[in-house]
């Protein structure tokens, strides 16, 4: 892998950016009525209003205002909430990192257990355990999460109270800001009380916005370890006298790695988009909330902001997955 | 036969078949909803507001005391609609992009291809939430919204059959002997694409409701008092403590139906498309 | 001499779609220390299977061993538990397969892979096994064995990757190795060198060699007896001179008959018909169909019986053999 490569998925990745910013530069203008007044909101005064035209060059040519969009975008500035009146970057970036603690522990549960049931699977084909996991995988894959949270809200929070229902720590609790991810910060404080009311919190939004990437690693891991069982390098490390363990492990499943993290690559858009309906149901103060809480509060402003860091989101984990397929495949590393 | 073909072959039958007695009970359920229904699905009755499921009332009822089983019947109606028609709304561009992608390659491909690229960009059902939003949340934007999502995915699939149908003899034999563009495309390509197509669209039901639904649960979908199931779930999400029946069995609606579409689909793709298989 | 592998009256069987088929019928052989054993046949004559039942690496759950003994000093392996088995792997006995491509693990380094049956079976550390290593690389005549054990197998070619796999495969010094198909999948310059290596090599560790083939010119020149195998079962068994000079079996003659020959223009004569699936045999001898000699006795089960001291054959009608 050169540098090279990486400069032109850079490149890559900041050709969709500017496609993405110039289709929501238009969907904002395509909505009937006046720009400056969508992002101001209803009750502005008209000198706002008129200093926001001013701002934004809505006088001016098309191509005017989205040069100044533009290079507002690339320092940062995505305008002001119309709810708060805060600038919309910062209410991003402190909503950005609650998603990412939530997306974090969703996707560690996913792969952990998605991948140990898939191979279980493989390992053991056509016996109770195979039909048994790959049923409730399907199962998982056709689940409407916001269901489950339901359902798991319920049964763990009303019917057997062990579990918080909502919210990152309980009240009257606190940690210091360090890093903005809750359960670090609580180690960092060396507050015991703290870290197990975060994980406590965690633990229903994760497993529920794990459940679909969860089946579907299981899904794959299992037709990629079927696959690769049958390979001849498989036999050689069996013939060399290596336990049934090392050869599933080391020999076969880090090859079957390559389909699995291709997959939740392509599958990302389901686990952000599950984070909007988990926030939402968990009272998560994540970015997918506050999205819907701007789309319903019409705060334009933070709605385009959402969307364009949604989709860098995206890029860059798509960009994250390929490199770590480099890293994963010597193949690749090599001809590169 | 061997024991181990049986299992297999057993397993996929058993897998399409589920799925198809699934479809076909909540088909039968939206088809004769009016006659099956104990109730009115949208009259109101203070005096029964959120009881638990009872002979009367065997999913019990909501918080405006309408009866749930006859609001999970009528809804049954509401949710094969939005997958048939945000489908065929993703389905039928889709395809027509594809098509010419695949076919004309260069100059129209990369166009197309880039556009549908941007799509992709963006979360599923952010871009659904925003285009829904932009169209004013009703149940006909949540269709249309769903429907444009899915374009690209269908647009990728009929393009890479296409690519490779272009390879094979006989196409090119054709165009040889003198076949327009249309008819080639028409009378030998589509359908030579279908079968990942119909697995794919089976697939895309499933994914369609679920999506519509989800939409409807935060709001952007269907408004109430319609019975549709995700909106019945959000009404469902504030008596959750008291009364967790009501959200209860229209979600539980969603995944049968859901489910049947997904146990079918994946019978199908094993039947028609093996290529897809690993997937 | 005690043989170091006695293989008696092995049977094994596989479940398919169209039924059971017995891949490998009342198989009998012995390997005596530092000798080359010759197995040779078409494809699916059961050699490989023979092979891969002696090492327990049969696919499951398709194949199974039906019946039989596989006797490696003293120690029945169809009866041993795995884990017996796991500690004569790739360390007493070891094994070499036809496709170099594919048998090498891709994610993982040569050297890697030579040094884990020496670790696992020798218990060296790391440092002392990358040592062994880089000598078993230049023991199978790779150039440059240091900097190579950091390469991937696609960086290497297949007779480079061949000889990678016989390093893997010596490592642990084993008194066996079974090489299936070795040089098939290469070309016949490196074939040759691949041939000579093993030689040289089974001379120097004074191990004993398996070799499975199709091809009778490499076991001329490597092998000191060959056992010959036609659908499922043994058919002769000699001495690779006794064998050449003088074949029993109708059949061994038909393989000999079609070799190209010195100065020998025209068409090649050939065995007429073809190889008959296993999974419906005629009653009786195999070969029945294809062959010249055969009679109604044919229709019967041939027993096997010595036309000569240590030249046995499975067949109603033996050609004449020489004293």
């Amino acid at each position: 892998m050169t540098l090279g490569y990486i400069s032109k998925r850079l490149f890559h990745l900041a050709l969709i950016m500017f496609g993405v910013s110039v289709v929501v530069f238009l969907m904002l203008r395509m909505i009937p009525g006046d720009p400056a007044q969508l992002l101001l909101g209803e009750f502005a005064s008209p000198e706002e209003l008129a200093r926001l035209r001013e701002q934004l060059g809505l006088n001016q040519s098309l191509f005017t205002q989205f040069w100044i969009y533009i290079s507002n975008i690339v320092q940062g500035d995505m305008g002001h909430s119309v709810r708060t009146n805060a600038p919309v970057t910062g209410e991003i970036w402190v909503r950005l990192i609650a998603t990412l603690e939530l997306s974090l522990a969703a996707m560690c549960i996913a792969t952990v257990f998605g991948i140990a049931a898939g191979v279980m699977s493989a390992v053991k084909q056509h016996s109770l355990w195979d039909y048994g996991a790959m049923f409730m995988a399907l199962v998982g894959v056709s689940m409407p999460i916001f269901w489950l949270g339901l359902m798991l809200i319920y049964l763990f929070a009303v019917k057997f109270p062990l579990l918080p229902m909502m919210g990152r720590i309980s009240l009257g609790l606190e940690v210091p800001d360090v890093t903005g991810l809750m359960m670090v910060d609580a180690v960092v404080a060396g507050n015991w009380q703290s870290f197990v009311s975060a994980l406590k919190h965690l633990l229903l939004p994760a497993f529920t916005l794990a459940t679909i990437p969860m089946a579907i690693v299981a899904r794959i891991t299992r037709s990629a370890m079927l696959e690769v069982l049958n390979m001849d390098y498989v036999r050689t490390a069996r013939a060399k006298g290596m336990t049934e363990l090392v050869v599933i492990f080391r020999h076969a499943l880090r090859n079957a790695f390559l389909p699995v993290v291709t997959v939740l690559g392509l599958n990302l858009g389901l686990l952000l988009g599950g984070a909007v309906l988990t926030e939402t149901i968990f009272s998560w103060p994540g970015l997918g909330r506050y999205v819907v809480d701007s789309l319903s509060g019409r705060d334009y402003a933070a709605v385009q902001g959402c969307i364009l860091v949604f989709a860098l989101l995206m890029a860059v984990i798509n960009l994250a997955v390929d490199l770590i397929y480099v890293v994963l495949d010597p193949r690749i590393r090599v001809n590169e | 036969m061997s024991k181990l073909d049986m299992f297999t072959d057993l397993r996929k039958s058993v897998s399409a078949l589920t799925g198809l007695v699934l479809i076909t009970l909540i088909v039968l359920v939206a088809l004769f909803g009016p006659w099956i229904a104990p109730a009115d699905p949208l009259i109101p009755s203070p005096l029964i507001r959120l009881q638990g499921p009872s002979a009367q009332h065997l999913f019990g009822t909501d918080s405006l005391g309408r009866d749930m089983l006859s609001r999970v019947i009528y809804g049954a109606r509401i949710s094969l609609m939005i997958g048939i028609i945000s489908v065929t709304i993703s389905l039928v561009p889709g395809t027509i992009l594809g098509l010419l992608s695949g076919y004309f390659g260069k100059r129209i491909d990369s166009i197309i291809m880039r556009c549908m690229d941007m799509l992709l960009a963006f979360p599923a059902i952010l871009l659904a939430i925003f285009i829904t939003a932009i169209l004013e949340p009703s149940l006909t934007n949540t269709m249309v919204a769903v429907g444009i999502v899915y374009i690209p995915h269908y647009a990728r699939i009929v393009r890479s059959s296409v690519l490779s149908l272009k390879g094979m003899l006989f196409v090119e034999a054709i165009s040889h002997l003198g076949g327009g563009h249309l008819r080639i495309l028409l009378k030998h390509i589509l359908p030579n694409c279908l079968p990942p197509i119909i697995v794919y669209a089976t697939l895309g039901m499933g994914t369609a409701v679920l999506q519509a639904a989800a939409l409807g649960f935060l709001g952007l979908g269907a408004q109430p008092p319609s019975p549709e199931w995700g909106a019945m779930l959000s009404e469902g999400r504030q008596y959750i403590q008291l009364a967790p029946h009501v959200a209860a069995f229209p979600g539980a609606a969603i995944l049968i139906l859901v489910l049947g579409f997904n146990l079918f689909g994946d019978g199908l793709r094993d039947v028609l498309d093996p290529s897809l298989r690993s997937q | 001499m005690e043989p170091i592998l006695q293989i008696r009256n092995l049977t094994t069987r596989f479940t398919t779609k169209r039924g059971d088929l017995t891949a490998v019928d009342g198989v009998n052989l012995h390997i005596n220390p530092g000798e080359t054993l010759g197995v040779v046949g078409e494809s699916g004559c059961g050699k490989s299977v023979t092979a891969l039942s002696i090492l327990q690496l049969l696919p499951r759950p398709i194949a199974r061993i039906a019946g039989g003994s596989i006797l490696f000093k003293g120690q029945n392996l169809v009866t041993a538990p795995l884990p017996v088995i796991r500690d004569i792997r790739g360390n007493q006995i070891s094994m070499i397969f036809q496709e170099p491509m594919t048998s090498l693990n891709p994610v993982y380094t040569v050297g890697f892979q030579i040094m884990e049956p020496l670790r696992k079976h020798r218990s060296m550390k790391k440092a002392a096994a990358r040592q062994e290593a880089a000598g078993l690389l230049d023991l199978v005549g790779i150039p440059e064995p240091r900097s190579r054990l950091d390469d991937y197998p696609h960086q290497l070619s297949g007779g480079m990757r061949q000889r990678v796999m016989i390093a893997m495969a010596l490592a642990c010094r084993p008194d066996l190795m079974i090489a299936d198909e070795p040089t098939t999948a290469l070309d016949v310059t490196i074939q040759a060198q691949i041939l000579e290596l093993m030689k040289q090599l089974q001379k120097e560790i004074g191990m004993a060699v398996m070799l499975i083939t199709h091809d009778l010119g490499v076991v001329a020149e490597t092998c000191h007896r060959v056992v010959v195998m036609y659908a499922g079962k043994m058919v002769e068994s000699a001495d690779v001179n006794v064998l050449f000079s003088c074949p029993a079996h109708p059949y061994t003659r038909g393989l000999f008959d079609s070799l190209p020959k010195r100065g020998c223009t025209g068409p090649l004569p050939t065995i007429r018909g073809a190889v008959p699936s296993l999974l419906n045999l005629p009653p009786g001898c195999a070969f029945q169909d294809r062959c010249d000699a055969a009679s109604a006795r044919c229709r019967q089960t041939p027993p096997w019986q010595e036309v000569a001291e240590g030249h046995g054959v499975r067949c109603w009608h033996p050609l004449e053999v020489s004293p």
